[in-house]
Parts: structure tokens; sequence; C-alpha cells
């Protein structure tokens, strides 16, 4: 199975606001908050780290959830951030946040 | 309600400074007429010295930081500075005059994320704009600058002061604004110099063009909600306050002094002297303006217009008093609805709008 990874673009601006992450897109000024399970996943996002690892090593153990109910619902969280240019996704380890891809609905 | 008003009211809640605006200096390459600045260097913060601020406004949880001035790109350090606030994720808006910017610094600010970059426009003809400016070719150059950063696909907005000057140009700056593809906002707001010099003052539009201002839909939307009667103040609307300065948002000078808002010029502290978070949190000013509610307003918590009146309380404080009324905003609000201000009927000064008619009994 081929692993994907998730970078943060450089292309936003973030900040915690009283434990909500705000995130706003540059290029389409959309603006974000994400819950903690999703603020977990976007600051892990480092490009080189593939999802399924931020998952199973960062979000389950801390929420106490099912690996696999956890798994979907990251991948909807990083499709739905990939296709406002926050989160960039890519099926190599990305050392460019300028350099992953976008992924279009 | 907007995400953005709800994180502003969380914000509000917990005391931290969402919106930070610094001027990084207050030279300028233009002389506009209605300026409050003294454009001489006083001593502007090093390179460093803003650096270590924008450290502090990060951990501060400041989220919205605009550059202005002055001029921005007056600083060699300028580009250096937006990249700098960018490492620290904060969402950048630059305001400029555009002169000094070409293709290769459009290109830096769009590689660098700016969200926005607001430019001041006060004409489409170079002969009223560049008269305000008081620098020739000013207008070409603008209106270049925005062409190179919107092809960069950079959010430009147009920004233009309404004046006497140049009240009868409004309506072309602002087709001007169009063929560009770039918003437009248009202020009849013109502030006292910050050294309390008032003769600017005399670059105000009339009443009769505040009347034709808020009933242009192209500038209002729509006129008959943008000019209904005000609704009478409930105690929400008592327990509120006048806007978000000193409580989500405040302003710092090119010398490191800390104020409520860039249009309230109560001394906070520096951070040449202090921990920004400190005067935020501890400076007895920052806190005065904090406690007002309009409640507290000595002339306007009487008026009709409380809930609905854009109250600016910096120029209140110009005026005379932070719990005082703003003239130039009862103006507004009385243009606008042609209601009366409480402030206006204490004074005198409310003019009848219209023709004042008689009912008189059938014969």
């Amino acid at each position: 199975m081929k692993e994907t990874y998730v970078a943060r673009s450089s292309a936003i601006a973030a900040r915690m606001l009283g434990g909500e992450m705000m995130i706003m897109s540059a290029m389409d000024s959309t603006f974000f908050t994400l819950n903690e399970v999703a603020t977990v996943i976007w600051q892990a996002a480092d490009g080189q780290t593939p999802l399924a690892e931020i998952v199973e090593k960062k979000v389950c153990p801390e929420f106490e959830v099912d690996s696999e109910v956890a798994r979907r619902d990251a991948e909807q969280f990083v499709t739905e951030l990939s296709q406002h240019g926050i989160l960039l996704v890519s099926d190599h380890p990305i050392d460019d946040p300028r350099k992953g891809k976008t992924v279009s609905s | 309600m907007s995400l953005l008003v709800e994180m502003n009211e969380k914000a509000q809640r917990l005391g931290v400074p969402l919106s930070v605006h610094i001027d990084v200096t207050y030279r300028c390459n233009e002389r506009c007429s209605h300026c409050y600045l003294d454009h001489d260097d006083k001593g502007e913060m090093t390179t460093d010295e803003i650096r270590n601020v924008l450290d502090q406004l990060a951990e501060a949880g400041v989220f919205f930081l605009t550059f202005s001035g002055g001029e921005v790109f007056m600083r060699r350090d300028f580009l250096d500075l937006v990249k700098y606030a960018r490492g620290l994720l904060f969402n950048v808006k630059v305001k400029t005059n555009g002169a000094m910017i070409r293709e290769r610094e459009a290109h830096r600010l769009r590689e660098l994320g700016v969200e926005q970059v607001q430019i001041s426009v006060y004409s489409y003809r170079p002969e009223i704009h560049d008269a305000i400016t008081k620098l020739p070719g000013s207008l070409k150059r603008t209106v270049a600058a925005i062409r190179f950063l919107k092809s960069q696909g950079l959010k430009v907005t147009m920004s233009n002061v309404l004046m006497t000057v140049n009240r009868y140009d409004q309506e072309g700056t602002q087709a001007l604004a169009r063929e560009l593809g770039v918003d437009y906002t248009l202020d009849p707001t013109v502030t006292p110099k910050l050294d309390g010099d008032t003769s600017v003052l005399a670059l105000r539009v009339n009443e009769e063009s505040l009347d034709e201002l808020f009933s242009n839909p192209d500038l209002v939307g729509n006129v008959d909600e943008y000019c209904a009667p005000p609704v009478a103040p409930d105690e929400d609307v008592m327990e509120g306050v006048s806007c978000s300065a000193g409580h989500t948002l405040c302003y710092i000078s090119p010398y490191g002094d800390v104020f409520p808002c860039v249009q309230f010029p109560l001394p906070t502290g520096s951070v040449r002297r202090q921990k920004f978070i400190d005067i935020w949190r501890h400076s007895p000013q920052m806190q005065q303006v904090r406690s007002i509610r309009i409640k507290d307003l000595t002339v306007c918590s009487s008026c009709a217009h409380a809930g609905s009146c854009s109250r600016c309380p910096g120029l209140a404080y110009m005026e005379g008093s932070m719990l005082g009324p703003s003239s130039t905003d009862c103006e507004k609000s009385f243009h606008r609805t042609g209601i009366p201000t409480a402030n206006m009927l204490r004074k005198g000064q409310a003019a009848a709008v219209g023709l004042l008619v008689q009912i008189q009994p059938v014969a």
C-alpha cells in the first residue's frame, strides 16, 4: 500500500487560540479552525512522517480512538485541507513545503 | 455568526491581542495633504528590535499583523521583516502607496505569502492624485504597482480617502479599481495630526457630500438597510464596547510605543522598556480603555444611535475624552439616517433634513 505524506503549506497563517488552531490560507483567504485531533495531525505534518504513522503514534494514543476510524477521519481531513492549499500531499516525502501538490476535488 | 467574528469574541474573552498594526517607519516618499504623521525619523526600531517584537507578538497570540507606515518600503529591511513575520505564521497585510513596488517586490510579497496589500489611491486623475501626494508621477507608479501585484495573484485593495479636493473624482476612482480588478474602500474620515494640529480637518468633505455618499448603492450596498433609523439600544448594546481597540487590537509605532489603536494616541507603554505582554495585560491605560462599556459613555449612552454608531474612542479621546462623543461619527450617524445624535441635540446642532411640512386641517 502506498504511503501518504503530508506537509504544512508555507502559504498559510496559523495560531493557537484557546486550544483551537486558527488557520488562514493566503491563497484564497479561507479561514479554518481545527479541533484538537486535527491540530495534532497538522502539527505533525512535517512532510517526512507518513500519515498512517502520525495517526498511529500521535492521534490514537492521545485520544483513545479506534485506529481504523482515526485513519478514515484523518484522510478526509487531509483531503479537505489540501483542497485549500493548507496541507500538501504526496506519495513521497516532501522536503520543500512549496513543492508538494494539492489534491483537486 | 461568521467564524472570524466568533474567534474575535473568543480572543476578547481570553484577553488575546488578535490583531496588531505596526508602523515600521514614519518616513515617506509622499507628502499627502491629509496625513497625520510627522515624517522625520526620531529613532526607529532596528531590524533586531522589530524581530524581537514580532517574536513577542506571536507568543502573545497575535494572528493578524498589519505592516504600515509612513511608507514601508522606505525601510531597506522591509521584505526581511515580512519574511521573519511569515516565518512566525502571522497573517500579514501590507499598507503601502506602492510607488516603490516593481515586479521583484511584488513577486517577493507573493512568495512570502502576504495575504493582502492595501494601496492608497486618491483619484484616477494624475493631476489630483499627485497634487495630494505631492509626488509627481505617483499615480502612474502606484497603478503600475497594482498591476504587478495583481499579476502575481495577490489580493489588492485600493483605499481612497474622500476629501474636499478629490470629492468629484470618487466615481472615476472606483471605476479605476474595477478596471484593475481590485477591491475598493472609501473613507471620508480625516483625523487631526498626531501632534494635535487640526488644520488638516479643513479637508473634510461637507454634509452634502456625506449625504450623497451614504445614498450611493455602489458604496454602501442596500441603501434602505444602511440608512435605516437606529434600533433602540438594548441591555446587550449597553454592556458592549465601541470597537476592538485595546480589546483584541493594538498599535505599535516605529519607536516602540504601544497604543490601543493607530487612531487612538493614548500611550500605554514602550516595547523598548517593557515586554509587550506586560503592556497589553497590565498597562493602566490599556485597562482603562478595556473597562469602558457603552453604558459608561457620558453622552453616547443616551443616544438613539448607541447600537449602530461607528463611534471611534480614539477620535473621542482626541476631542477631549475617551468617554465622550466623537463628533465626526455623530455627523456620519446623522447623515446616514437623518436622526440627530444625542451630542448634536445637546449642542443644538441638528439641522432639519429636507423641507419641514406642517400639516393643516382641511378647511
